[in-house]
């Protein structure tokens, strides 16, 4: 089903009246509920321009703090997602080895990667690795445990886009008597990496939001940062500033994931328009890949 | 060993908090993704909107804020759930739903309009070919998707250790911090501890797929 009206007519006069009606209706109770939200945060004196004037007063510290936090979340996410890369494009290439004796370690390593829950993955980069001499910091445990986990979701992305490029590219590269390593850096990779690129941006979303784990395991990043800003106002003034900041933090968030979505899309746009003559298929990013802190276990039966 | 079989009753009951913790807001995400998917398609603008809105904000919205907000932003509203259980499950719930619903309407995309045009001709409005038609024929093909919503669920369920909630993960946090000899064995047993949920979960899943999948 390509649009989703043919699910139902389109509206005659008396729907839409109707419609029109519940909308109406709809709106007020929606309005009134962000109203009686506003009226509590209004009676509880949340909503004084002074307590919202510290997010955006250098005197006060907090921009300037935030500000060292988001690019705090920024580092992480952009360590783990080149070494994710890497490590990722190697491993899909592992795993469609004619070699058995390479197929099946890499396999299990992707697959025990994505069984574990990332925070777990994180616990044990922060709490084990120092025991056995390896020394670490919150910002190295939490790399090391987003590079792991993303470098197994994209060698299942990378490996199914190098199995959606069309067989003939490949029979064809053979045919011209191109060797295996060949074959798969000059022509495979290359196509399948531009058919994959928006599904790499959207997965640097996931990355970001799953970097506020740092959060738990006590990297400055932006929650981290707002908690101890909150610690350390509520010292001074008491528990004026805190619903602020919090909503401060949390904002910053969205709206640096939301204009990542909106590349990840024009992105998409500009390689589907670009490649629209080689009959590319639509990828996106499964759903439970997107909701991050590791995704599923059920891979498709055998790949092709 | 012997470390592990004096803390069993700890990590036992932990396992207990991770798996109804999983099961209570996979059930609700379920339900409320339902909802949502059916908003989303449906006839009225304004609450395909509403449920697009939802949608783009909680995927956008790190689990982590999510929960941050139920357990500390919650109370400037005058609101508060009665146990930190509740709202881990509230946190989840409303978070995987907007999942649930990018899954299921993936399915019904891909219901051969023909199906919703003949159940339009027989002269079925709106609600009944959805849920006697289009829904039934789109959780068929979305089990495999939805099974790995459910397992993606069933980890992000170790983010609540961040909250207090005493589930495998918390349960790791405080074994390692009593026992820095046995570290090994704590990380294997909750790590076993997650896989027995998973893994049954994969095998079921693959089960159900081959059971209810239409041949097309």
């Amino acid at each position: 089903m390509s649009s989703t009206s043919v699910l139902f007519d389109v509206p005659g006069p008396r729907a839409r009246s109707r419609q029109r009606i519940g909308t109406v209706i709809g709106a007020l109770v929606v309005l009134a509920l962000i109203g009686l939200a506003l009226w509590r945060l209004g009676t509880n004196g949340q909503l004084e321009p002074q307590r919202w004037a510290i997010l955006f007063d250098p005197a006060s510290g907090v921009p300037q703090a935030l500000g060292e936090a988001l690019l705090n979340t920024l580092a992480v996410a952009a360590v783990g997602m080149v070494a994710a890369t890497v490590l990722g494009a190697l491993l899909a290439v592992g795993r469609l080895s004619d070699h058995a004796w390479v197929r099946g370690p890499v396999t299990v390593l992707i697959e025990f990667f994505r069984a574990v829950p990332l925070l777990v993955l994180i616990l044990f980069c922060l709490l084990f690795l120092p025991t056995v001499g390896i020394p670490m910091t919150a910002f190295r445990a939490l790399a090391l445990g987003l590079t792991l986990y993303n470098m197994a979701v994209l060698a299942e992305i990378f490996r199914a886009g190098i199995l959606s490029v069309d067989r003939g590219q490949r029979e064809a590269a053979f045919a011209l008597g191109m060797r295996k390593a060949q074959v798969m850096t000059l022509v495979l990779l290359p196509q399948a990496v531009r058919r994959m690129l928006p599904v790499l941006v959207a997965q640097l979303v996931v990355l970001l939001k799953d970097s506020s784990l740092g959060f738990i395991v006590g990297y400055v990043e932006l929650l981290r940062q707002a908690r101890s800003l909150v610690e350390f106002f509520n010292f001074q003034f008491g528990s004026v500033y805190t619903f602020q900041l919090y909503v401060g933090a949390a904002v910053i968030y969205i709206v640096v994931n939301v204009l990542l979505s909106q590349v990840a899309k024009y992105v998409e746009k500009r390689t589907r328009s670009a490649a629209a003559a080689a009959g590319t298929t639509d990828v996106e990013l499964p759903a439970d890949v997107q909701m991050g802190g590791g995704g599923g276990l059920v891979t498709e039966p055998g790949g092709r | 060993m012997q470390f592990l079989s004096d803390n069993s009753d700890l990590l036992w009951s932990a396992f207990l908090t991770t798996l109804s913790l999983a099961v209570t807001s996979g059930l609700c995400a379920l339900v409320l993704g339902t909802v949502l998917v059916g908003m989303r398609v449906s006839p009225v603008p304004p609450l395909r909107g509403l449920a697009t809105f939802y949608v783009e904000v909680f995927r956008n919205t790190p689990l982590t804020v999510v929960f941050f907000f139920l357990f500390f932003g919650l109370v400037y509203v005058d609101l508060q759930f009665p146990t930190r259980f509740v709202t881990a499950v509230a946190a989840l719930s409303l978070y995987t739903a907007a999942f649930v619903c990018e899954a299921l309407r993936s399915g019904i995309n891909a219901v051969p309009p023909g199906q919703a045009e003949a159940a339009r001709a027989l002269g079925l409005d709106f609600g009944q070919s959805l849920r006697t038609i289009v829904l039934p024929q789109a959780f068929r093909t979305v089990v495999p998707p939805l099974g790995n919503v459910w397992i993606a669920l069933a980890k992000n369920t170790s983010i609540a250790a961040g909250f207090a909630v005493t589930d495998l993960t918390a349960a790791l946090q405080r074994l390692a911090n009593v026992n820095a000899d046995q570290l090994l064995a704590v990380f294997a047993a909750v790590v076993l501890g997650y896989l027995a949920i998973t893994l049954p979960s994969a095998w079921l899943i693959r089960l159900i797929e081959n059971r209810v999948a239409i041949v097309r």
